[in-house]
């Protein structure tokens, strides 16, 4: 079938307008000194942060010595295995040392928020799930309770005691996943040897429990897709038996150890003021010496019933990061063992007709039960008009979803605040005079996943 | 929670329509109302810009506002977080079709630029004296904003006889 002579022409002809339209393409990039205006400047290092005085940064105030027609601008990424991803970041240097950076972003952006609005609230999680892939439990959690209180329902304990295991178990694994990585970073191959073991320790309790070892679907709006397997508890005791012990392992290869301590203390310092400023959250919030976890400042499902620290660190560098995760781990194993014994009965998931699909049995024997189901996945259920923001702590930060419902069973516009997008911004400020050796290290402390950052 | 005696009280913002939703505060200022609206809850303790994005409302006309408030097509929604008091508050910013512009809050919060560039990238809302207002995640030549609604989602062409071929 090939297309007629006419056609072909316009369609050459069509191409040929697309090929010469003057395009503005990079105006994202970082430019040349000379081109760059001092506001720019002065915005890029935090000078209109009205910081106290002596915080307070000029554009010239770096440690090197450099001619106006010295300096460098380089590329790195969007595929340079130390980027987690497709991140480009642009850096003038001066010699090894970074004056200025930005990261260029969008590499991943597949329109996930208009995917949104075409799927049915049913169906969202499947598609919010793939965001963040590292903690793809956190945004079907925050999607389901966006959705939740948009409808007014509320859910069964233990159902929200599930979500809450799954949740710290997927923050175990996705800290793990980070400590994993960052080692190979930082060239100790072993630890990502490590690290990747006991993460899928945690995915194969998942894949037990969801059927996936990613993008699980299994938060869903109205409870959580299947109750936990005969023998979970066994399974989660002994995560939480080994896991520790293999955290003290890590300690001892990466903590003490002179060549890591060297690559990562006093390196891409961030203070609270700039951090906070900068609506940084997360580990990278909490290791520049901010107490704020949402888990305990905001409680949502039960963690105002369990018991844990929040880690927080003093200096705000890539080691205080890096020691707040690994704590985070052992205050998450806390957490799990005691939703292991606070772990009520009950059902899964809320009764309601409406929102929740029967279980399969009753289909066989019930009209009623079939005409729900029929309908729920067809045309889904309806939301009632509103705006809701919810937010959770994910395992890079405050995770929010901002959710407008126009009362179709369609979203009418679905936000997620991701906050690997929002931490990518202190980027800057970090690897501002440090080596460009040292900036390797400063972006694995920031733990940006694309797939978040770019949705 | 007895800290909460000794904090700021939440500035009175005379002319600004009020709404509680959900137990959470929303002001609805307007485009003249809005840098100082930010700048008093940014004095009253609300540190950090935690989110901030773009709506159009162009197929949801008929949504509930406060009576003095007269809609618009596009909708700027500011979430704004406390540390102290552990509470959030809602800016609804009313943005025209026609002219599509309000201003930026990035010199209050820094933080606001990439969401500022996102909201602006997806519905080509324009942030007055914003210092970097650049797409961040379609390329730089990408025509059209596609979070609006009548931005059509396209097509892939499907590799059946007879099918239309790319829009």
């Amino acid at each position: 079938m090939s297309p007629t002579p006419g056609r072909r022409a316009a369609e050459v002809a069509r191409r040929d307008e697309e090929l010469a339209h003057e395009t503005s393409e990079g105006a994202q990039e970082l430019s040349e000194r000379a081109e760059t205006n001092e506001e720019e400047l002065l915005i890029e290092e935090g000078a209109i942060l009205r910081l106290p005085e002596g915080l307070v940064l000029d554009p010239g105030d770096v440690d090197v010595e450099f001619g106006e027609d010295e300096t460098m601008i380089i590329n790195m990424g969007p595929q340079h295995p130390s980027t987690h991803g497709v991140l480009r970041i642009m850096m003038e240097l001066e010699g090894e040392t970074v004056l200025r950076s930005k990261p260029v972003i969008g590499y991943l952006h597949t329109g996930m928020e208009k995917t949104a609005e075409e799927l049915f609230y049913i169906q969202g999680a499947t598609n919010v799930t793939r965001m963040d892939y590292l903690s793809p439990l956190h945004n079907e959690l925050v999607y389901s309770l966006a959705v939740e209180e948009l409808l007014g329902i509320e859910l069964p304990p233990r159902a929200s005691w599930i979500r809450m295991l799954m949740c710290e178990l997927n923050r175990i694994s996705s800290h793990i996943m980070w400590t994993a990585t960052n080692g190979m970073d930082l060239a100790s191959t072993s630890m990502m040897i490590y690290g990747f073991r006991e993460r899928e320790m945690v995915l194969s309790f998942f894949e037990k429990v969801t059927g996936l070892r990613m993008n699980h679907n299994y938060i869903r709006p109205g409870g959580v897709a299947a109750d936990l397997p005969d023998g979970w508890e066994d399974d989660v005791q002994a995560l939480v038996d080994t896991i520790p012990g293999r955290i003290d392992e890590y300690d001892e290869l990466l903590t003490g150890q002179p060549i890591f301590r060297e690559r990562t203390e006093g390196v891409g310092v961030l203070g609270p003021e700039l951090a906070t400023a900068m609506s940084a959250t997360g580990p990278i919030l909490r290791a520049s010496g901010v107490p704020w976890d949402l888990r305990r400042s905001m409680p949502y499902l039960y963690y105002d019933q369990v018991d844990f620290d929040v880690i927080v660190g003093t200096v705000g560098d890539t080691f205080d990061r890096y020691a707040v995760r690994l704590n985070e781990i052992r205050e998450s194993c806390k957490i799990v063992a005691q939703i292991l014994e606070k772990m009520p009965e009950g059902d899964y998931r809320c009764q309601d007709k409406k929102v929740t699909p029967p279980p399969r049995a009753r289909i066989d024997e019930s009209m009623e039960a079939l005409i729900h189901h029929f309908k729920l996945f067809t045309r889904g259920f309806e939301v009632p008009p509103g705006e809701v923001y919810t937010a959770v702590e994910s395992p890079r930060g405050e995770l929010g979803c901002y959710m407008v419902s126009n009362g179709t069973s369609k979203p009418h516009r679905m936000h997620i605040r991701g906050p690997s997008f929002v931490n990518l911004q202190s980027l800057p400020a970090m690897l501002r005079g440090g080596l460009i050796a040292d900036a390797i290290a400063v972006i694995s402390s920031v733990d940006p996943v694309m797939g978040e950052v770019d949705r | 929670m007895s800290e909460a005696s000794a904090l700021p009280a939440l500035p009175e913002l005379p002319g600004i329509a009020t709404a509680s939703v959900r137990g959470q505060l929303v002001y609805h200022p307007s485009a003249e109302q809005y840098l100082a609206a930010v700048e008093a809850l940014r004095e009253a303790s609300f540190n950090m810009c935690s989110d901030l994005c773009g709506v159009d409302y162009l197929r949801h006309p008929g949504r509930e506002l406060p009576a003095a408030v007269k809609p618009e097509r596009f909708e700027v929604v500011v979430q704004l977080l406390s540390f102290d008091r552990a509470e959030r508050v809602t800016l609804r910013l009313q943005v025209k079709e026609s002219e599509p512009a309000c201003p930026s809050i990035s010199r209050l919060y820094p933080g606001a630029e990439a969401m500022e560039r996102e909201a602006f990238d997806m519905f080509g809302i324009v942030f007055l004296q914003h210092p970097d207002l650049t797409r961040i995640l379609m390329p730089e030549d990408w025509e059209g904003h596609p979070l609006r609604k009548d931005y059509s989602p396209g097509r892939v062409p499907v590799q059946f006889k007879e099918a239309p071929g790319p829009r």
